[in-house]
């Protein structure tokens, strides 16, 4: 039975920059890298030192807490560096790929034929377990759960996110072979969620799963409130979420027996010369992929990911875990005479405080400045507007903030995570750190609660 | 531009913690981030913010006040002319320059004081001075009737941002709104120059008053019986009252700004004037004495109804701050202010009391629609457990 949403919360950031629809392949990248920090609670242990060869789909390092957990390699090679921050803490593992592609065997298999436990055992060790995600919480799911069904968004919302149809129209196989195995590891059911573009494309066309209909601006294509729609969390309820790129890496390994994590993303972003895809690996170092291709008149922030949720990185870093998209925008590191005064003509703007509000198409070129200081909770009735749920975010950060875990249950703490609210971040009179705050009651409520 | 900048740079090092002009930090920053949006970048969560910040939502509310405040001043003036009988060989300028003079020194303590205590309790707590005073110390004067002494209007600030509001931790924190702190200090703790029919309008110099003016508000004519009201002048804002609420026009000039930007609460606005607007026609059915006969519209043009509607009642930090809260608070708003003013001949205002008493219980609103949230989710998913 598909059913069709029609969420009216939300909001469409209009950035400049949107990546055109051209496919280039990326400059081989001199490392690749893991970094441990993607995973919020991971306490990474290394399975490997520096200087060992390896092959694609070995393990680089484990779950200290879970140790089946495998992160493994996306290519042959040596692994260059193990680079550390503060207390030592590991920030990225680095592999040089050594050009020979060598893959470590797994199972060649058709996943309608495996038992649910073979399927558990072939991702926990080829590494393509982390992928899957589990809420409540966000985090690395756990092996030995069963979960009541398992959800996919097949749309990002988020501002300049890649199209979803374009990176993998292609991979229609994969994807089946992908979806085949997940529903091996549920009694539930695999939700799939359309945006109503995706009518005809490569999602409405896959068999055994159930999809439905979102439509509406951000977060409508988040997971999150995908589910809070299709099947709400309750107290000890397990749902799983992964992103369809994931999906295609387990249809690729069941289909060859190999780990092929090479994927498609989007250099998008104002101060990027010309936006458009590129065909790289999972890993990469930007360097390589950067460099010639953004304008450099400012100073510059790379994000890999979105504006919302990505994280900041140096031209010299790694692409995320999970991003499929690149995002420079200006720092935007100067000061503005009397900037919160101005009529606001070329101020974009998710409130109507500003004239830019008259120009309801036009695409602005925004910069991570805060244009203001932290204050209190002073407006109310704003971060309702930015999430479609039944959902009172401001109480629940304030029961967060007072670390009150039956209020942070009864008021839904279970069913977002941080980029269901980054939006009220974005969107916050009082520049409020919405995400660092939903975290922060999050790792209270794992350690409470287990 | 850029001098003014490089001071600000300059001087920034001499107020740092453990320089010498430490004490002088919360003011260096305040004139600082006044003057330039700074140059701090996000370090976490999303790497674009909009552009509103408490700065902007203030200054627009700062903006929607001053067609009240303007009016109010030409009112004063008016007012004093038409006291003396002479309205029609007075030009408006000369009424408007009258009322600015009065009324100047009034904000100008307002703020100062204010302002002060602002300055000193971030300059304690380690905070950037939060811009909710440029809001109440503004609306404090407009609450006032045009003869209270300054010092008064000094001491009822302090009061005000003292006790209405850092006491609670500073703006965001406070229960009641620290304007109507200010009013109520006054109004119960010097009851003589608060009331009466001898504050509302000034009258230094005026022997006697010409035929016509008696210098009461409407509400105690009303109380007293006497019941023709001018609506035309009630709603321009030509009648005797406090500095800013006479003038139903120009608070509604401000409350077209407050809900085209989105900065004021339109549900609250709307919710008060439906609550007055229910309890006016109850009272017009029921009515035992000319009071309670005027028209209910009447009611709500008269008086500081709108003015407390607008401004006051959608303060977004004293009033309850859920969707369906807000109805509920501001009906209630309504329904009590008209109440206190019709049926309590001791209080010939019932805007302030029923603000600061549905300020009292915005929380407990609040506190049942939240737990209506809870069940409904509740029962959505079932927390088995």
């Amino acid at each position: 039975m598909s059913k069709h949403f029609k969420l009216k919360r939300g909001f469409n950031i209009r950035l400049k920059g949107a990546a055109e629809a051209v496919l280039e392949d990326a400059p081989a990248p001199k490392t690749v890298a893991l970094k441990p920090t993607d995973f919020p609670g991971l306490t990474p242990k290394l399975s490997v030192k520096a200087d060992t060869q390896i092959k694609a789909g070995e393990a680089l390092f484990f779950d200290k807490y879970n140790p089946e957990i495998l992160f493994t390699s996306p290519t042959s090679g040596t692994v260059s560096a193990v680079n550390r921050g503060e207390r030592r803490k590991i920030l990225e593992i680095v592999v040089e790929p050594d050009g020979k592609k060598e893959f470590v065997e797994f199972t060649k298999a058709d996943p309608s034929k495996l038992s649910r436990d073979e399927i558990r055992e072939q991702l926990l060790s080829s590494g393509l377990w982390p992928f899957i995600k589990q809420r409540p919480y966000g985090i690395i799911a756990k092996p030995n759960v069963v979960p009541k069904h398992i959800v996919i968004s097949a749309f990002d919302s988020a501002p300049l996110a890649p199209d979803y149809e374009f990176l993998f129209s292609k991979e229609k196989s994969a994807l089946q072979t992908g979806i085949n195995a997940l529903a091996k590891l549920t009694d539930g059911q695999v939700y799939v969620g359309l945006s109503p573009e995706q009518s005809s494309g490569v999602f409405a066309s896959l068999k055994n799963i159930e999809t439905n209909t979102f439509e509406g601006p951000h977060p409508a294509g988040n997971v999150g409130i995908q589910i809070s729609k299709v099947c709400p969390i309750g107290k000890q309820d397990t749902i799983w979420t992964i992103n369809p790129q994931a999906i295609i890496y387990i249809g690729r390994l069941f289909e060859t027996g190999k780990l092929d994590l090479s994927k498609i993303i989007a250099l998008a972003g104002s101060e990027v010369k010309a936006p458009k895809y590129y065909k790289t690996i999972h890993g990469t170092q930007l360097d390589s992929l950067l460099k010639g291709r953004t304008k450099t008149e400012t100073h510059e922030r790379v994000i890999s990911g979105n504006v919302l949720t990505g994280a900041k990185v140096d031209a010299d870093n790694y692409l995320g875990y999970f991003d499929q998209q690149i995002t420079v925008i200006p720092e935007g590191d100067d000061y503005e005479f009397m900037g919160w005064a101005a009529p606001g003509v070329d101020k974009f703007s998710a409130s109507k405080a500003f004239f830019a509000k008259l120009f309801p198409k036009k695409e602005y070129v925004l910069d991570a400045n805060l244009n203001g200081g932290e204050r209190a909770f002073v407006i109310s009735g704003q971060y309702e507007k930015f999430l479609p749920m039944d959902v009172l975010p401001v109480y629940l950060l304030k029961a967060i903030l007072v670390n009150n875990i039956d209020k942070m249950e009864q008021l839904g703490i279970y069913e977002v995570i941080e980029e269901d609210l980054a939006l009220c971040e974005y969107a916050c009179t009082s520049k409020i750190k919405v995400q660092d705050i939903l975290r922060e009651g999050i790792n209270s409520m794992i350690k409470e609660l287990g | 531009m850029k001098a003014l900048r490089n001071f600000f740079e300059k001087t920034k090092p001499y107020v740092q913690k453990g320089a010498k002009y430490h004490w002088l930090h919360s003011t260096h920053d305040a004139f600082f981030t006044l003057a330039f949006v700074q140059k701090d970048t996000s370090k976490s969560g999303t790497h674009i913010h909009d552009y509103i910040d408490m700065k902007r939502t203030m200054g627009l509310v700062v903006l929607s006040v001053i067609p009240a405040l303007l009016m109010g001043m030409y009112n004063i003036g008016y007012q004093h002319y038409g006291a003396l009988g002479q309205l029609a060989t007075t030009g408006f300028w000369s009424m408007f320059l009258f009322g600015l003079l009065k009324v100047l020194p009034v904000i100008i303590v307002s703020y100062v004081v204010g302002l002060s205590i602002e300055f000193i309790f971030a300059q304690f707590r380690g905070h950037e001075v939060n811009e909710g005073f440029l809001v109440t110390g503004i609306l404090i004067p407009m609450v006032m009737p045009i003869n209270t002494p300054l010092w008064m209007v000094g001491v009822a600030t302090a009061f005000s941002v003292i006790f209405g509001k850092e006491i609670f931790g500073g703006t965001g924190m406070n229960i009641w709104n620290p304007a109507l702190v200010a009013r109520a200090f006054l109004f119960f703790a010097y009851p003589a120059e608060m009331s009466g029919d001898s504050v509302w309008i000034s009258a230094d110099g005026v022997q006697k008053m010409a035929d016509g003016f008696t210098g009461a508000t409407p509400m105690a004519e009303g109380v007293a019986g006497h019941t023709s009201i001018n609506a035309w002048h009630a709603f321009v804002g030509l009648i005797p009252g406090s500095i800013g609420e006479t003038s139903t026009l120009a608070i509604l000039i401000g409350a077209a700004i407050l809900i085209i930007t989105g900065i004021g609460s339109w549900r609250i606005m709307l919710a008060t004037v439906l609550g007055g607007s229910f309890m006016g026609i109850l009272l017009n059915i029921f009515a035992v004495n000319p009071f309670m006969a005027i028209p209910f519209w009447q009611q709500l043009i008269i008086g500081g109804f709108a003015f407390g509607a607008i401004f006051m009642a959608t303060d977004p930090v004293s009033a309850a701050q859920t969707t369906k809260g807000k109805w509920i608070y501001g009906f209630l708003i309504g329904v009590l202010a008209i109440l206190i003013r019709v049926l309590n001949p001791a209080y010939p205002e019932g805007m302030m009391l029923a603000i600061l008493l549905m300020n009292t219980f915005a929380p407990l609103i609040d506190h049942y629609v939240v737990q209506g949230n809870i069940k409904r989710r509740l029962k959505r998913a079932p927390q088995s457990a």
